[in-house]
């Protein structure tokens, strides 16, 4: 299944790494494996402002196109530039992959998402 | 296979054509033309002779797969037979060489195909009047959010901007709604694909403009809760949108606006019989109740005390043109000649026929393939290739094994809801023998999954290419020939 200890998950399969205020937000493993080759992914710009839910962005795959959601409160600091010229390394290396990092409105958000192991066990129940 | 593009068989000076020597004095091209807008080199154009150019196309076409060589049961999207007599009909000079600027006096019959095109349509769906203009099913859509939009603004409620959309809703959906300037709302669906009523009641106040519903839905189901989702979304002042994407299932049998539907949108190129797709193109009549016919597009086709077709634009609330002239005229004369020639009592029995053939092959198919939803369906069913997906063999896979037998592929990883989903519409049209043979095929890669994967893994043997790269076409796609 390859899930990352430490890192807080979302029941729509975002992963968030939280550093102090900054939360840097990808898509797990999981959510890789089964969109498939990833072929386009849209990102949001700094500045912008979501709130826990938004739509973050779009991930698009030779399968399917799904949204993606901010598991958190904040505003977009910094987007990572190189997943638009090469998506595949959402595949390739999906916790390294983090789209944006948001600065977080109110860190105590992070403590309504799962740690790696309900996460784990709610990856299970999906898979059913 | 070594097929060659039409560039790679061009050879310098050969041509299709011989044209006599001209016999009017020529004149250089840039005392006619600004030189700036000349250009500067020779289009790069394919050289060849008539029989090379004409083995290339011919060949190029027969590798299509279309309803008239074999199969096509793809969900969702009722792709189904054009019977011939439609093409016949709308071939007539009388329709085909009109002209849209001709004079009323002078087109009279096609006024009145359009006016009783108008009223069929009413009256098959539960509608006041219908809207012929639009081009295609999303065309419609958002022409119906238009009116909805204009209806709420004419009573002052402008605060009314979200629509909402079930999470198994065609993609248009929220699409239109979005261009039409809503806010779109989703409401998750309940185990069967159709509306959670506690989730749609918590989404609804004072801004909802409406809900687009598609029943039945996206899964083949019907959705049996539809008459209190009417009332709540009346009683919260918003309004209902059906789309009519699925209406093969319920022709002649239950009405949109009997089901509490104010606007309708009907695809006349998949419940109508006229063509789809790449042979288009097509025609998304909308219908609206009484309350919401000022707003419909103008000109609306009227007739008078005499028996006279005229165009009315005098319509203060419309919401305007939403097509050049009045839509694709051709298209709706092949699916008036449809209804014309099956009746009242033959539409009834496409929906009855193309409802029981789904059942019966979700019935067949159910032995071999999880069917997530145990439930009698409409025209169209879900199974899923998850029990194949454990032994290692995707939906795709078995998708691109299917071509082997010579069928095109059921849509594929559609609904969403659904893992591996594989979406299955036959249609009325095919006999016993077509179903089972392939539900025959179905049952054989079901088997081939169990004893030799690698036969299904490595599929399709016989297409004219195998498996392409599709991740690659899509990171880096090559739209040239060459640069």
């Amino acid at each position: 299944m390859n899930i990352i200890e430490g890192l807080k998950y979302s029941k729509d399969h975002e992963w968030v790494r939280a550093e102090g205020n900054k939360a840097y937000i990808g898509i797990t493993n999981y959510a890789q494996l089964e969109l498939g080759d990833i072929v386009y992914i849209e990102l949001p710009s700094p500045g912008d402002k979501f709130e826990a839910g938004d739509v973050l962005g779009v991930v698009e795959s030779v399968k399917t196109a799904a949204d993606v959601y901010s598991p958190v409160s904040g505003t977009v600091v910094e987007v990572n530039e190189e997943l638009a010229e090469s998506p595949e390394k959402v595949n390739e290396v999906p916790y390294e992959s983090w789209f944006v990092i948001l600065e977080m409105d109110d860190p105590s958000e992070l403590e309504n998402l799962m740690d790696e192991e309900e996460y784990g066990r709610y990856c299970i129940e999906e898979g059913k | 296979m070594d097929r060659k593009l039409i560039f790679e068989i061009s050879k310098e000076g050969r041509k299709a054509y011989s044209l006599p020597a001209c016999d009017v004095p020529e004149t250089d091209i840039e005392t006619l033309i600004p030189p700036e807008y000349l250009r500067k080199s020779e289009p790069d154009l394919p050289e060849v002779s008539e029989i090379d150019l004409v083995r290339h196309f011919i060949g190029l076409s027969k590798l299509n797969h279309s309803v008239d060589t074999g199969f096509y049961p793809l969900g969702s999207c009722t792709m189904k037979y054009n019977p011939k007599i439609n093409e016949s009909l709308a071939n007539l000079s009388g329709f085909a060489k009109v002209h849209p600027y001709q004079d009323e006096s002078a087109v009279q019959g096609c006024l009145g195909i359009l006016y009783n095109m108008d009223m069929m349509l009413a009256e098959i769906t539960g509608m006041e009047r219908v809207s012929l203009q639009p081009a295609a099913g999303a065309h419609g859509e958002l022409a119906g959010l238009m009116i909805i939009k204009a209806y709420h603004e004419s009573r002052g409620e402008y605060n009314r901007n979200k629509i909402i959309v079930p999470d198994s809703s065609h993609g248009t959906n929220p699409a239109s709604a979005s261009v039409a300037g809503f806010e779109v709302v989703e409401v998750k669906s309940n185990g069967h694909g159709c509306v959670d009523v506690d989730s749609l009641r918590s989404v609804l106040n004072d801004n909802v403009a409406g809900l687009m519903l598609t029943n039945p839905n996206t899964l083949g189901l019907f959705e049996e809760s539809i008459v209190e989702i009417a009332d709540l979304v009346h009683e919260a002042g918003g309004l209902l949108y059906y789309d009519g994407a699925n209406a093969n299932a319920i022709l002649g049998i239950s009405r949109p606006g009997d089901m509490g539907f104010d606007v309708v949108h009907l695809n006349l190129h998949k419940s109508f019989s006229t063509p789809h797709g790449g042979g288009g193109p097509g025609s998304g009549p909308v219908g609206v109740k009484k309350e919401l016919v000022p707003f419909l597009p103008t000109p609306v086709v009227e007739k008078n005390e005499d028996g006279y077709y005229y165009l009315d634009y005098d319509r203060p609330k419309s919401i305007g043109r939403v097509r050049s002239f009045y839509g694709n005229f051709g298209v709706v004369v092949k699916a008036y000649a449809y209804i014309m020639s099956l009746g009242a009592d033959g539409l009834r029995k496409v929906s009855e026929a193309a409802v029981l053939n789904a059942n019966y092959m979700m019935h067949k198919l159910k032995k071999y393939y999880h069917l997530p939803f145990e439930q009698p369906c409409m025209h169209e069913f879900v199974i899923s290739g998850q029990k194949q997906k454990e032994k290692g063999v995707s939906t795709l896979d078995i998708a691109k094994r299917l071509m082997d037998f010579g069928y095109h592929p059921p849509t594929i990883y559609f609904p969403l809801i659904v893992k591996e989903a594989m979406m299955i519409e036959p249609t009325e049209t095919e006999s016993k023998e077509t179903l089972d043979g392939f539900i025959e095929a179905m049952v054989q890669i079901a088997r081939e999954v169990e004893e030799e994967p690698e036969t299904v893994l490595n599929a399709p043997h016989g297409a004219a290419v195998s498996r392409l790269d599709e991740t690659r076409a899509a990171r880096n796609p090559i739209l040239r020939w060459k640069d």
